[in-house]
């Protein structure tokens, strides 16, 4: 399984006059609601519906062979983009008809890069951070708020470091808290903007019901956390961050990426967690996604999960005896000891989760994380098929 | 593609420097060393390690440099992180107390009818006029309670045995409830009895007022009637018919029972347990001899020193440890407390094990005369002609004048553990306590010269055993860890 084709270039754009454009794709029931809606035209039926609630752009699959001429501004879609659905929201840069999938309504993991910028570069990093003049995606995204459906129920902002530039990202949190009063918000940052009181105040001032800082923590040792992230003085900075969050009253999320550098100390780093940070609202513990810089550090990097399980077990067993709300991402349950599995959780997006062939005679797929489709599959030596059961046991 | 740096790059500058945060250290027996951090979190290290340590000859990567800034032994001068981990940690740990003198200890009689040669409180078996406390002292007692700053009290009835005097306990039960929603406090009621008494009545009316019972159970029956003697010779069975009466009534959370150990327990702790068992009570406290009253007229208190005690407890915490292994969660309640501070920074602020000491700030004690002691012990002290912790009289005092005193100041400050001579150098004193009036009562000083306490031999053995057990296995550890969490 491929993941999901979240960027890439449309077959064919026509009638569009600016430099980007930003679309939602509307099945056509009822009249556009913004300028940005086009009617996601599937018959020709559709088209003359829409041209008569009033739309003045159309997209339609190239496959199928109907005419949407009769719009302003058109576009074809390509079979990759089979899954786009109506409410979903494109970014078209339409020249180059370039698109990158913004928003779709069905997913539960809709998240939106707010820079590639970012004061970290680290080892294991997915999206490797550049040094561009990337200001116009916040544009998009204050843009893109206001189509988003209200039903939705989080979603995630992300980098680089979203606290590059501190007050244009409070302003958009503080409009998704008016346009999305129901939506939780999950923001990736280092949290080292943190460390710096006013930023906290402007964070905490937004008042949102339901606001997240995920903030990753690579040990408990200065240098160790320092090198993962590549910058020195992160580790002082980053906890102090969080401290001064939760002396705020801020929820804030602690993730640890699970790989050689993290998992050599990762039961110290537990318990270290368990005795300094019992406050935090949750401790994730995450298995690497093998792309992006960490393909380039895979011999750094890469550690068999079950030369771990061991010290992942003790580690899970202190925190949630302290009290603190762990979960496990990313890492299949069989990889997982017994005593670990109930703390595992789905995690990987539903548009890039696979799984292998041994996975056919498992029990427990439908409890289980799968894989990364993305990147390169280091396989484990671990992969099993269990028996379905309450607790999962071992075939 | 970027270029990476090694790890080496994050190591020390050229010009940064490691600096010691706050340690303390003691040697264990096989010639390694508890060291512990400020907020009282042990690590075990040898002798070279803590030397490297203390002359700070540590640096990134040698192993010795990671585990000390796990446990924030060191920091590196500029960092800030570790310094505020601590003081939140500290402030978190003396949180108790911003809730002051939370519990409030009637002596609503100093009558008994039973006749416990350890009996600490030196109960008397006659005059009702002399040792029952006045409705009148009383109700200028509990002025005083509702006057405590916490929002939440705790009042405690004891005795003598309370029950002999319920009356009072309803009159001020009600008074209380009347009284607490005007000095917008909630208030819990605990009777403790050896529930020879017992009666329906008693425990209808506690059942309408959630009044919580705590008895006394020591063993079997044979261990616990020659503990506690009384006419008829039946306390165990009053006792044990009491629990599950009271527990029938009540709910099973209502009733706790607390041992003490004379020297005929000695040998037996996994009766006493198996007897906690056997009765649904969800945990055991395994209590020595204090030294005050008759424990010390019948020379209960010298049968046995603080070794055999120790043997004695801890065969009694690993019995208890391989019951919940096998599956049943039963804690050693001391062992808990200990636990909570060694493995959490949660406020404890049990009025017994802490410092600044509970007495007065923790607790308050009316005795059946009107006269306010700074602590249970203080009264029994009171009862030996020691009125070190008397602060005043209900006829005339106030809650300020009672805590502010100038004689209650002077017996905090000085019982301070975080300075006391041998305490302020101790790896156990962040998890330890002060006790005034075990010192006074061993060695008439609230400080005492710690050497010569077998309080101290005994928190230090305590200590040592608790790490020696999750050193030994992680399963107990686990266990133990989980009892902080009761």
């Amino acid at each position: 399984m491929t993941p999901l084709a979240l960027s890439g270039k449309v077959d064919f754009a026509e009638g569009w006059s600016t430099e980007r454009a930003l679309v939602r794709l509307c099945a056509p029931v009822e009249p556009p609601q913004s300028p940005h809606d086009i009617a996601l035209v599937r018959g020709d039926q559709d088209a003359s519906v829409a041209l008569a609630l009033g739309y003045d752009g159309a997209a339609a699959f190239t496959e199928n062979p109907l005419s949407i001429s009769g719009f302003r501004r058109s576009l074809r879609l390509g079979k990759h983009l089979d899954y786009i659905a109506s409410g979903d929201i494109l970014g078209l840069a339409p020249l180059s008809r370039h698109f990158r999938t913004l928003y779709r309504r069905s997913s539960d993991h809709n998240s939106f890069l707010v820079t590639e910028r970012c004061n970290h570069l680290c080892l294991m990093c997915s999206q490797p951070p550049r040094a561009v003049d990337d200001g116009w995606l916040m544009d998009e995204i204050a843009e893109a708020l206001p189509l988003v459906s209200s039903s939705t129920r989080s979603i995630g902002f992300t980098g680089g470091e979203p606290l590059t530039e501190v007050s244009r990202f409070i302003e958009l949190v503080r409009m998704s808290r008016d346009l999305l009063p129901n939506t939780a918000i999950h923001v990736l940052t280092n949290g080292r903007a943190f460390a710096d009181h006013s930023v906290v105040k402007a964070w905490a001032g937004i008042k949102h019901p339901n606001l997240w800082a995920g903030i990753p923590l690579y040990g408990a040792v200065d240098h160790l956390h320092d090198h993962v992230v590549q910058a020195r003085g992160a580790f002082d900075e980053t906890v102090l961050g969080i401290l001064r969050m939760k002396d705020a009253g801020q929820r804030v999320e602690i993730r640890v990426v699970l790989h050689r550098i993290t998992a050599t100390r990762l039961r110290e780093t537990c318990e270290w967690l368990a005795r300094n940070m019992p406050f935090v609202d949750h401790i994730a513990l995450m298995g690497i996604e093998h792309t992006g810089f960490a393909l380039a550090n895979e011999a750094e990097l890469w550690i068999d999960p079950v030369d771990y399980a061991d010290d992942l077990a003790a580690g899970v067993q202190v925190l949630n005896s302290s009290g603190v709300p762990v979960s496990i991402y990313n890492l299949p349950l069989c990889l997982l000891s017994p005593t670990s599995r109930p703390f595992a959780v789905r995690s990987i997006s539903d548009w890039k989760n696979a799984f292998q062939p041994e996975c056919e005679a498992c029990g427990e797929r439908e409890k289980c994380s799968g894989f990364f489709s993305s990147g390169k599959l280091r396989r484990s030596r671990g992969i099993h098929p269990l028996v379905a059961s309450t607790s999962a046991v071992d075939v | 593609m970027a270029k990476f740096k090694e790890p080496q790059a994050f190591g020390l500058e050229l010009d940064e420097r490691i600096r010691l945060l706050p340690i303390r250290f003691e040697r264990n027996d096989d010639g390694t060393f508890i060291v512990s951090n400020m907020v009282g979190e042990m690590v075990t290290l040898s002798g070279p390690e803590l030397g490297r340590l203390a002359s700070l000859q540590v640096a990134p990567g040698d192993g010795l440099y990671e585990t000390a800034m796990e446990k924030l032994l060191i920091a590196r001068e500029h960092q800030k992180a570790p310094l505020q981990l601590l003081a939140l940690r500290l402030r978190s740990r003396m949180a108790y107390l911003q809730e002051p003198s939370a519990l409030q200890i009637f002596v609503v009689t100093l009558r008994c009818e039973h006749s416990c040669p350890y009996c600490q409180v030196s109960r008397r078996s006659v005059d009702r006029d002399v040792y029952d406390m006045s409705q009148e002292t009383a109700s200028r007692a509990l002025d005083i309670a509702l006057a405590s700053p916490s929002l939440k009290i705790k009042i405690e009835f004891q005795g003598g045995e309370p029950l002999l005097n319920f009356e009072l306990i309803q009159y001020l039960v009600l008074e209380a409830e009347r009284g607490a929603p005007a000095a917008g406090k909630q208030v819990e009621f605990v009777i403790t009895t050896n529930l020879a008494l017992l009666t329906d009545d008693v425990l209808a009316f506690c059942k309408s007022h959630g009044v919580l019972i705590s008895t006394s159970l020591d063993g079997p029956a044979d261990l616990h009637n020659r503990n506690r003697p009384r006419p008829g010779n039946n306390s165990h069975e009053l006792t044990i018919s009491g629990i599950r009466r009271a527990k029938l009534a009540l709910g099973a959370d209502a009733v706790g029972a607390l041992m003490t150990t004379s020297e005929a327990s000695l040998e037996r702790v996994e009766e006493i347990v198996d007897e906690y068992l056997a009765h649904d009570l969800d945990g055991i406290f395994l209590r020595p001899i204090s030294p005050y009253g008759f424990a010390i007229k019948t020379k209960q208190f010298k049968r046995y020193g603080v070794d055999e005690w120790l043997k004695f407890y801890e065969r009694g915490l690993r019995y208890v440890l391989s019951i919940n292994r096998a599956g049943r969660r039963f804690p050693e309640l001391y062992a808990a407390l200990l636990i909570l501070r060694m493995m959490t920074d949660r406020p404890s602020g049990y009025v017994d094990l802490r410092s600044p000491a509970g007495i007065g700030i923790g607790a308050l004690v009316y005795n059946y005369d009107g006269k306010v002691f700074a602590s249970d012990e203080g009264r029994m002290l009171a009862e030996m002609n020691d009125r070190t912790f008397e602060l005043g009289d209900v006829q005339n005092a106030t809650y300020e004048s009672l805590v502010l005193s100038d004689k209650l100041l002077e017996l905090v400050g000085t019982s301070l553990t975080q300075c006391a001579p041998m305490c302020s150098t101790c790896a156990f004193e962040p998890n330890c306590g002060a006790d005034p009036a075990y010192h006074v009562a061993t060695q008439g000083d609230p400080q005492g010269i710690k050497p010569f306490s077998e309080f101290c031999a005994r928190q230090k053995g305590l200590f040592r055993l608790l790490m020696r057990i999750m050193a030994e296995s992680k399963e107990d550890e686990a266990i133990l860890r989980s009892w902080a969490y009761v």
